[in-house]
């Protein structure tokens, strides 16, 4: 194409640019993650000193204010574990521990890898946010086409999300864990008992994600202007062919930001549906085990684990939107 | 008020391509029942270029979509090509230009003017064949690949002339098609609209709701007001066919686009 469309990568021209991003975008970010540090050791000290405080007043001990900070942000169970604790942790569990280890003569995945457990929720989350998302698009298409389907469906799909998830997710897991064909198929040999606990698991991932696109298609579908409408009828054409070549289009930009909040429910679904399962593996179940046990560090690094995978998951589908848009023409 | 049927003459009405006989159309509105057209008549003949003007709510556009069969008069008759509206729309006998030029974004200007041919069935190779021809007619080759927010907004508008033009239809409805263009672009588009016109033969229904405009395009303008919406005047334009832009500085065309001014003020169009 133009040269004018080739950035200019070298030259006086790149070098103030790049202090111009560096001033412009990358100090203020800085900024705040610099203050959120210190604002976290400055509640961690506060909060965990009245152990440390406790001890030296039973063993007698003498300890300056430093040496009191010092042991504040350094304890074993703290109330609230400081920055470097929780990201030691995190670098432990998953660069110093192996993912895999030899358990009965097989290879296993390690459960002492934070790793091993994100992959336990990450493969049930992205199951139930595909199902919830073919659902969500299905309902939504339903919807716009058919005015019952408006009038009953959505009523159902509102009220289905204001029942806590916490609440119904042991039912559906005693339910689901139940059901007759599922346990045939484990007997079968047709599916592992692994693969059983992950039914559950994306079933509840799949009812909180299947929702913020329904709400986005809808919104999507009925984007088109009346005037784009318009031209359709002066085409004759059908209402298929005005779904594919008008409503559908018209909606990918709303799918990609319902499908963001979407993937983001759904990696909550999962963890939610990990609790009361006395599921073993996936980071709800370290997070629940961490609780038990008081492992403060623990709950925080699985925390940070959820959060990362969310971003991850978030970032991909906004690079994979960048690249359907700039197909579709989006001015850039 | 003259009377528009009489002042047309009877061979005319014979090879007319639209014709209006008394049609009423009454909206349904929450404040009440709206007349947007009242016993409206009209015959277009075969390759005139008929322009509507009036002030907002004169039933210009209304009677545009009564053509296009986008919407059902409650009362009266019409024909379009000897068929009801419905029929009409169905055996491609009209193509479209909305206000703004309506290009789907995420389409190039060859998949837009693509679009109906797609609807109706065309053949690959036919597609591409009308593509080539009609960009070609409306000046804008090279331009294929493009995607609309590329071109300019004068571009854009004549891109979607194309997309009308691309089946074929013997009539070409616009309503008010370079009414968002500035004035330059629309003394260009107006006189490459007029070439068009001569190069087709198409009969054209045009909605405007300027005077120069209206005189400078037409062969027949017909002047409109609103509440309930009416026609007030039919204007037979006696200018050549062949019209340079700078025949609106002459006595006969000041002449018409009077007329016309009398006709808006008879309506009451300037009340408010």
């Amino acid at each position: 194409m133009s040269d004018a469309t080739v950035p200019a990568m070298f030259g006086p021209k790149s070098a103030a640019r790049w202090v111009g991003a560096v001033s412009g975008a990358v100090l203020p970010v800085m900024a705040v993650v610099a203050a959120i540090v210190a604002i976290w050791y400055g509640g961690s000290v506060m909060m965990n000193r009245a152990w440390t405080l406790d001890q030296i007043e039973r063993r007698g001990l003498e300890m300056t204010a430093m040496e009191i900070v010092a042991d504040a942000m350094n304890q074993e169970r703290p109330v609230l574990p400081t920055p470097h604790q929780v990201f030691a942790e995190l670098w432990d569990t998953t660069v110093v521990e192996p993912v895999m280890r030899e358990r009965r003569g097989t290879l296993q995945g390690n459960p002492r890898n934070l790793l091993f457990h994100a992959y336990h929720t990450l493969w049930p989350t992205i199951l139930g946010f595909g199902v919830g998302t073919f659902l969500g698009i299905l309902l939504a298409v339903g919807i716009v086409h058919s005015r019952a389907m408006d009038m009953s469906v959505m009523p159902w799909a509102i009220a289905s999300q204001t029942i806590p998830i916490l609440a119904i997710a042991p039912i559906i897991v005693v339910v689901v864990s139940n059901l007759p064909a599922l346990n045939n198929a484990v007997d079968q040999g047709w599916i592992s008992e692994d693969t059983k606990l992950l039914v559950p698991k994306a079933l509840i991932s799949s009812y909180l994600s299947f929702f913020p696109v329904v709400v986005g298609m809808v919104a999507g579908l009925r984007s088109p202007q009346v005037s784009d409408l318009d031209l359709m009828r002066t085409y004759s054409a059908s209402r298929g062919q005005t779904f594919w070549k008008l409503r559908l289009p018209a909606s990918v930009p709303f799918l990609f930001t319902s499908l963001k909040v979407s993937i983001a429910a759904a990696l909550v679904g999962t963890i939610v549906a990990e609790l009361p399962t006395g599921a073993r593996f996936g980071l709800g179940a370290r997070l629940l085990t961490g609780s038990y046990y008081g492992q403060t560090i623990q709950i925080w690094s699985a925390l940070f684990m959820a959060a990362i995978c969310a971003a991850a998951l978030v970032i991909l589908l906004g690079a994979l939107e960048k690249i359907v848009l700039k197909r579709m023409g989006v001015r850039p | 008020m003259p009377d528009p049927v009489s002042s047309q003459s009877v061979d005319q009405r014979a090879a007319s391509v639209i014709s209006a006989r008394g049609l009423d159309l009454t909206f349904q509105t929450a404040d009440g029942p709206v007349q947007a057209l009242r016993d409206v008549n009209l015959e277009i003949g075969k390759g005139e270029f008929v322009s509507f003007i009036g002030p907002s709510g004169c039933g210009k556009t209304t009677f545009l979509r009564v053509i296009a069969a986008l919407e059902h008069p409650t009362g009266g008759q019409i024909t379009v090509n000897g068929m009801t509206p419905d029929e009409a729309r169905k055996s491609r006998a009209y193509g479209y230009v909305f206000q703004a030029a309506g290009l789907y974004p995420w389409r190039t200007i060859e998949k837009n003017i693509k679009l109906p041919l797609e609807i109706m069935g065309f053949d690959a190779a036919e597609q591409d064949r009308r593509v080539k021809n009609v960009l070609q007619l409306v000046d804008l080759e090279g331009f294929g690949k493009k995607f609309p927010w590329q071109l300019s907004g004068g571009m854009q508008q004549r891109a979607s002339i194309a997309r009308a033009l691309a089946f074929d239809a013997d009539i070409l409805l616009m309503d008010e098609p370079f009414g968002a263009l500035d004035e330059i672009v629309r003394d260009h588009l107006n006189e490459q609209l007029l070439q068009l016109w001569a190069r087709t033969e198409k009969t054209i229904g045009f909605v405007t709701h300027s005077i120069p405009e209206a005189v400078y395009l037409s062969t027949k303008i017909v002047v409109m007001s609103p509440r309930p919406g009416r026609i007030t005047d039919v204007i037979e334009s006696d200018l050549p066919r062949e019209r340079p832009l700078d025949i609106r500085d002459t006595p006969e065309f000041l002449a018409i686009a009077h007329r016309v001014r009398e006709g808006l003020r008879a309506g009451h169009a300037y009340d408010d």
